[in-house]
């Protein structure tokens, strides 16, 4: 028997040391032409005109009019052009491609593009509501009159760029037959290919989704790849010569959808014995210029309203804002970051209002197994977070330091979030959505073969699918394999987003190989296909948003310390310590990679990750000016993952990914908060903030 | 147009194009190079990282030009020698790489750390990959998998 908690060498590490492992970027096709998009330089209005120069030969002009059939990229919400044809909407929106050999001759006939714009007033603020959601618990009226107290606080948060190394790319060739095929970073394939089927018109088989090694997504390449693919499928079908498109950093930058900035107004009602009976949320996002899949990271923010705490009675209401800015989408944690930051920030915040200690406080409002989740649904599996707190104060010596450092003149400071994270899609969406398929595919050297549309982009699902796969069997890892998803060969495994990969699709190839086991014959080619099955006990009402929300959930402390100079107002990470309920890990030393490279991003979009727009222009546009963390950021971190087995993930595991991010912004703003004795209302707490936090008094 | 004479990989070449070109360009391109990768075009992410006489440079800041004369080591040339394979080695025992994308130049950039210093202590290890940026990790694993390969290495630096 196989120890899943056991390390196994990462599939792809010997070609990723090397530089073998072929990125996008690094694919070349004979006769392949380049194409750069020409974009948006106003906010909002209408193309009056446009003049190109003379094309040299060999070079294309490709927009709405080459659009074979229709002019909407599909997601969630279908309402992004693939190509503009009248109005802009934001600054960067894509108007065209100039395609053709040489990369240098078609700067210089963008250069001389001449568009006429009609201009008018762009919308900023949060005032164009284009998706509503609300949901009750309880009954937040009545609680109202039995309250003593009530508090009430806005919170904000910004953008956050996604950042991966790799910028965005995609190339697209024509197969005998005219088949479309699209290689590039991507996290979805069937994502891709069902926007390119949509905008082309095409059956299923004439067109084919092929992953390569992908350098980090994040979310940035769940549905922002779908735009270029559509792109450049029309391109191709036009031209029929082999296309490549790769960002470059400052395009990724400007035009990529970023994490949602938000306002997120929580009003408590409190007892005479400081129980909070209720919370009243309202939750605005910013979407940018188009919806795309924003109202579902709304639901997900407000879904985790209460975070890790159980509160009786809700009213809690969420709006998607359009505004003439770049699109925001997909982010690792997906909606939940801005609002656990804001409850963390809020139950602190209540508690100090109230003069008790906040630890005491927080403590009092646990979620224990079997209570009722913001949703009304049941918290059924054993919850071990008592355990953790304990685990997550002594490792960083908590209680200790925040007395030490609430004297006044020190600087220093200790903040400790609490946090879950549903894992999988939200509500039905696994079952009517996605309705995920795997196959396993043995041939007659009893070689067994993967075939799912998972994404590896870094976090190592090639490695630990396969050994879930290969622990089953209780064969050895080298008889197992599986290659980059190519949608040729892989039935739709759903996307590899929502902390969903190991659960969902793991637990359906861990199902599929036990039938491959029990009804395994030596020599013999055999296929088996498995489909998802929602268990039996979730219920949901996606109308009301009620019942259960997720099939489980994942849980998490983080504790962070900082020092903030009293004379810049730097931050200064000094220490931080994690604790993770994953259920079970499948490869600890990857979980805990996730989980250092999650609070790391989660940390500095708490402090560090600063992006704002003035009327739709950003200001920050390369890693220059949008700072992330780098080695010297960064202090020594130390994990614990705890084994709680889920009852249905593969070997008891849950979700991963996205966990590791959410409590890194509240643990550090709260921190700051500590260090500064002063509360912390937004994110990022740049040092402009703290001072003017200190000064504004 | 003038010759560009420089040793590449342990091998003299030379080459007839525009000398302002990126550097980055001219390995990726001319020379199918690709295990040098591009992640931002202007110095900040160091995953273009390669080694000129010795020292890690942003390739994608260094004209074509600036190369004649000199000795310039790419991941696939240092993926020839031993200190690669304990470089290698000790990121997977740590779990340094994740996506991979920063991994060419990271392992550049701890080559020309410990050829300088053979035995750096964690905060010069930080300094020294300071100029690397990667996403996945947190460095955490990075520096561990350095620390790792001095201790593995002993002797080759």
């Amino acid at each position: 028997m196989f120890d899943p908690n056991k390390s196994t060498p990462k599939v792809d590490h010997e070609e990723k040391c090397s530089g073998e492992a072929k990125y996008v970027a690094d694919i070349i096709l004979n006769n392949t032409l380049f194409a750069k998009t020409v974009r948006s330089s106003i906010a909002k209005g209408k193309i009056v005109s446009f003049s190109i120069p003379e094309l040299p030969n060999g070079y294309y002009v490709v927009d709405h009019r080459d659009v074979v059939k229709e002019n909407y990229v599909k997601m969630v919400f279908t309402d992004w052009p693939v190509f503009t044809s009248e109005r802009v909407n934001y600054i960067g929106e894509p108007i065209m491609l100039i395609v053709g050999p040489d990369k240098l001759v078609i700067d210089e006939i963008i250069s001389q593009i001449k568009i006429t714009y009609e201009e008018e007033e762009g919308v900023f603020d949060l005032v164009n509501s284009v998706a509503h959601k609300s949901f009750k618990k309880g009954d937040f009226e009545e609680a109202s009159k039995r309250a003593v107290r009530t508090i009430k606080e806005t919170f904000e948060t910004g953008y956050q760029e996604q950042a991966y190394i790799e910028p965005q790319g995609m190339l697209a060739y024509l197969e005998e037959g005219g088949k479309v095929t699209l290689i590039g970073s991507m996290q979805c394939p069937y994502y891709i290919k069902n926007a390119v089927i949509n905008t082309l018109g095409y059956p299923e088989d004439k067109v084919r989704v092929i992953q390569p090694a992908v350098g980090g997504a994040f979310g940035g390449k769940e549905e922002f790849p779908s735009t270029t693919a559509c792109q450049l499928a029309t391109a191709v079908v036009k031209i029929k010569q082999p296309i490549k498109m790769i960002f470059e950093r400052e395009e990724d930058m400007l035009v990529t959808t970023k994490r949602h900035p938000s306002s997120i107004t929580l009003e408590a009602k409190i007892d005479e014995n400081n129980k909070v009976l209720g919370i009243k949320a309202e939750v605005g996002l910013d979407a940018g210029a188009y919806i795309g899949l924003s109202a579902v990271v709304l639901s997900r923010a407000m879904l985790a309203v209460t975070d890790a705490y159980t509160i009786d009675n809700l009213d809690v209401s969420g709006n998607v804002y359009v505004t003439n800015t770049v699109p925001t989408g997909a982010f690792r944690g997906f909606g939940s970051p801005q609002m656990i930051f804001a409850i963390e920030m809020f139950m602190t915040h209540l508690a100090k209002d109230l003069g008790v200690d906040p630890f005491a406080f927080r403590l009092n409002h646990l979620v224990k197994q079997g209570d009722l989740t913001s949703t009304s649904g049941f918290f059924r599996d054993p919850i071990i977070m008592k355990d953790m707190i304990k685990k997550a104060v002594a490792m960083s010596d908590y209680h200790k330091k925040i007395k030490e450092y609430s004297k006044p003149g020190v600087y220093k400071g200790i903040g400790m979030s609490w946090f879950l994270h549903g894992c999988g899609f939200t509500g039905d969406g696994e079952s009517t959505h996605i309705k995920s398929r795997v196959r396993l595919v043995k041939d007659e050297q009893d070689i067994v073969y993967l075939y799912i549309a998972a994404v590896d982009m870094g976090q190592g699902a090639k490695t630990s699918l396969k050994r879930v796969v290969a622990m089953v069997l209780d064969v050895p890892n080298e008889q197992v394999v599986f290659d980059y998803p190519d949608t040729d060969f892989a039935p739709d495994s759903g996307p590899t987003v929502a902390s969903r990969t190991m659960m969902i699709v793991g637990g359906l190839l861990a199902r599929a190989a036990q039938k491959l086991k029990d009804s395994w014959q030596k020599g013999q080619y055999q296929e088996i296909i498995e489909q998802y099955k929602q268990p039996d006990y979730i219920e949901w009402d996606e109308s009301k948003l009620q019942g259960d929300a997720y099939p489980s959930y994942s849980w998490g402390v983080n504790v962070v310390e900082v020092e903030v100079s009293p004379i810049t107002y730097e931050v200064q990470l000094k220490g931080i310590w994690s604790v993770y309920d994953i259920g079970k890990a499948i490869d600890e030393r990857m979980v805990i990679g996730q989980a250092d490279g999650g609070i790391t991003q989660g940390v500095a979009y708490g402090y560090l990750e600063n992006m704002r727009h003035e009327k739709g222009k950003l200001r920050q546009k390369n890693l220059t000016d949008y700072i992330i963390p780098t080695s010297m950021d960064m202090p020594p971190m130390e994990t614990v993952i705890m084994d709680n087995p889920f009852l249905y993930g593969p070997y008891g595991a849950k979700g991963v990914g996205e966990l590791t991010f959410v409590g890194g912004a509240p643990a550090v703003a709260l921190a700051i908060e500590d260090a500064i004795k002063r509360k912390v209302n937004r994110i990022p707490a740049t040092p402009e903030y703290i001072m003017e936090l200190i000064n504004n008094e | 147009m003038n010759k560009i004479k420089f040793n590449l990989n342990g091998q003299d070449v030379s080459v007839e194009l525009d000398p302002s070109l990126r550097l980055l360009d001219v390995l990726r391109d001319h020379f199918q190079l690709t295990g040098t990768k591009e992640g931002c075009g202007e110095g900040e992410c160091g995953a273009c990282s390669v080694l000129i006489n010795g020292r890690v440079v942003n390739s994608c800041c260094f004209p074509l030009a600036n190369a004649n004369g000199k000795k310039i080591l790419t991941i696939e040339g240092l993926a020839k020698t031993k200190r690669y394979q304990i470089l290698k080695d000790a990121f997977h025992i740590e779990g340094g790489s994740q996506c991979g994308i920063c991994t060419p130049g990271m392992i550049m950039a701890a080559e020309s750390l410990l050829s300088m210093n053979p035995h750096p202590s964690d905060e010069e290890i930080r300094i020294g990959l300071s100029g690397n940026l990667c996403r996945c990790t947190g460095y955490n694993m990075i520096i561990k998998a350095v620390q790792k390969a001095a201790e593995l290495g002993a002797g080759l630096w």
